[in-house]
């Protein structure tokens, strides 16, 4: 048994549940009571109601399909800085955190410009008949834009510690390269992939402050949850902002659940490995 | 590094080369280049003196004050709270010590929004102890303690997700070394710990700055939104461009953007000190400290 001779735990604990009660915890459980306090039949009628369901509807497609361009263009990005040089790739590599570093305002602004029917990109794609902004494109655009960094920057290390000796052995048997990735390299790439994805879709579910520019906001066609909450704050309907906005926050547990076991998963998988 | 490599490895022919490159360069451009550009070219839009005026407008000014105030308020607390909390998950065995991890870990997973409306039913007139605060003539929503507090929240995890994992990886026999050649614990702590960690804490706090200059969705709950009052950058960025005053949204997002690429910036710098690499390959390099948490069990 190891004895404890390092001093500072009634300082250091003390200080830590303290700052974790009050800044964390407390406004958690306050939330959480003011949502029970409605009572069962009441909260269920509010998070059922038609445009909370929409708005869910809303929020989740377009976090999926957000999430899926981010697993290629993250995979795919990874899979550049890591394996290719070529000039402005320091660059990039720097770059990618952008979206972390960037406040969501200015990235909801600076894409809502670009992407209004007369922005640069939103005037070449309504040529194409497309509109993008104010329409549930444009909140897909917002969320992979925030969470772009995730999956790459899950990927990235693993595929910078993958052994090379692994594909040489494959490429001796005579694997083609798409043979090779397909049963080689992205089995052992899936642990992190799938922590990425996890992140990346949790991430875009709360996203606000980008989405709220380029949404339009239509109630059922382009309202997300969070807006709903806030919505239902201006109009000093307290419950109804509380009943909904549980419902983001244990979305936001289960996410954080499957979260932690992607990734323990993935830290056996890479042990093993 | 990859380029000396001797036998080509897969994905290496040309063609696949050129296409993966393309692809990654068209979105790179399309998703992160494009808005860095037309936040600056819209900013500029109205000449360079429209700029400077709209940046030295009263209000812009005052939300300047208020954003850098929340952050010398709010980073230094959390900065203290991230190191207590390293110091404690790290340096000793107790129960309920994955918990408490879950615990700082949380507010990164929730919505800001949820955030902000958390707060509302504590300090709030609705909420847990708005009531009592009314009639103390005490004002923490709507003013700068609610807009500090929120910011807090949402940065909680930030030091203390760089410093657990390295410190970990660390171990304990160092500081126990000094303790017991007589060093006092605070001693310990600056000449042994401290030159350890120092460029992993500078990391965070350096990331934990930035949110807190840019946190939109939670502090536009608690805030009110006052303008030339209990605005901050990001909200008056939101409040100028829902004016019609765009140039003006963008002279003021551009700030915000400068902070981006100089936190960027910082990042590189940092990494290159081998910071941030405890926590950025949560999957490579937390295998370690992880089976070290459940051996020190008793």
């Amino acid at each position: 048994m190891r004895r404890r001779v390092l001093p500072g735990l009634p300082l250091s604990l003390g200080i830590t549940l303290f700052y974790a009660g009050l800044i964390i915890a407390l406004p958690i459980g306050a939330l959480i009571f003011k949502a029970a306090s409605l009572g069962p039949e009441e909260y269920w009628r509010i998070v059922t109601s038609g445009r909370a369901l929409a708005s869910y509807r809303v929020t989740v497609l377009a976090a999926l399909i957000a999430t899926v361009f981010n697993l290629v263009f993250g995979l795919a990005l990874a899979w550049v800085l890591v394996r290719y040089s070529f000039p402005g790739k320091r660059l990039l590599d720097a770059i990618v955190d952008l979206p972390f570093a960037l406040p969501t305002a200015v990235a909801g602004i600076a894409l809502t410009t670009l992407f209004a029917s007369n922005g640069w990109f939103g005037s070449l794609l309504a040529e194409a008949g497309i509109r993008v902004a104010y329409t549930p494109i444009g909140i897909m655009i917002a969320m992979a834009f925030t969470s772009l960094p995730f999956i790459v920057r899950t990927v990235q290390p693993v595929l910078e510690d993958l052994d090379p000796a692994l594909e040489e052995a494959a490429q001796s048997l005579g694997g083609t390269d798409g043979e090779i990735f397909r049963r080689v390299i992205l089995p052992l790439l899936t642990p992190a992939l799938l922590a990425g994805v996890s992140l990346s879709f949790a991430r875009s579910l709360g996203e606000f402050g980008a989405i709220i520019f380029i949404a339009g906001n239509q109630p059922f066609e382009t309202e997300i949850t969070a807006l709903l909450v806030f919505i239902r704050l201006e109009e000093y309907d307290y419950q109804a902002a509380a009943a909904i906005a549980s419902v983001l926050l244990f979305t936001a547990f289960l996410m954080l659940a499957a979260t932690n076991i992607l990734q323990a998963r993935a830290l056996r998988y890479t042990a093993r490995g | 590094m990859n380029a000396q490599r001797k036998p080509p490895r897969i994905g290496d022919s040309p063609a696949i080369r050129r296409i993966l490159i393309a692809f990654v360069l068209f979105f790179g451009a399309i998703l992160v280049v494009a808005p860095l550009v037309v936040i600056f070219t819209q900013a500029f839009s109205q000449g360079f003196a429209a700029f400077v005026a709209n940046i030295v407008h009263p209000d812009t000014r005052h939300a300047i004050l208020l954003t850098v105030l929340t952050a010398l308020i709010a980073v230094p607390l959390n900065t203290a709270f991230g190191v207590a909390a390293a110091w404690a998950i790290t340096k000793f065995d107790f129960r309920g010590k994955r918990a408490l991890i879950v615990l700082i870990e949380i507010p990164f997973s929730i919505s800001p929004i949820v955030a902000g409306v958390a707060y509302l039913f504590v300090y709030g007139l609705q909420g847990l102890f708005g009531p009592a605060l009314q009639s103390a003539d005490i004002k923490i929503l709507f003013a700068l303690p609610g807009i500090v507090l929120a910011s807090m929240f949402v940065t909680a995890p930030f030091v203390a997700r760089e410093l657990i994992p390295l410190m970990q990886a660390q171990g304990r026999d160092l500081e126990e070394a000094a303790t017991s050649l007589g060093a006092s614990g605070w001693r310990t702590f600056l000449s042994v710990t401290l030159p350890n960690i120092r460029w992993a804490l500078l990391y965070g706090v350096v990331l934990c700055n930035a949110r807190v200059m840019g946190e939109f969705g939670a502090v536009s709950v608690v805030s009110g939104n006052i303008r030339g009052q209990t605005n901050t950058l990001p909200l008056h960025v939101e409040l100028l461009y829902h004016d019609y005053n765009t140039a003006g949204a963008f002279a003021a997002a551009s700030i915000l953007t400068l902070l981006a690429l100089v936190t960027i910036v910082a990042k590189v710098l940092l990494e290159k000190q081998g910071a941030g690499r405890a926590s950025r390959p949560a999957l490579a390099a937390s295998t370690k400290p992880a089976a070290s948490t459940e051996g020190a069990k008793p």
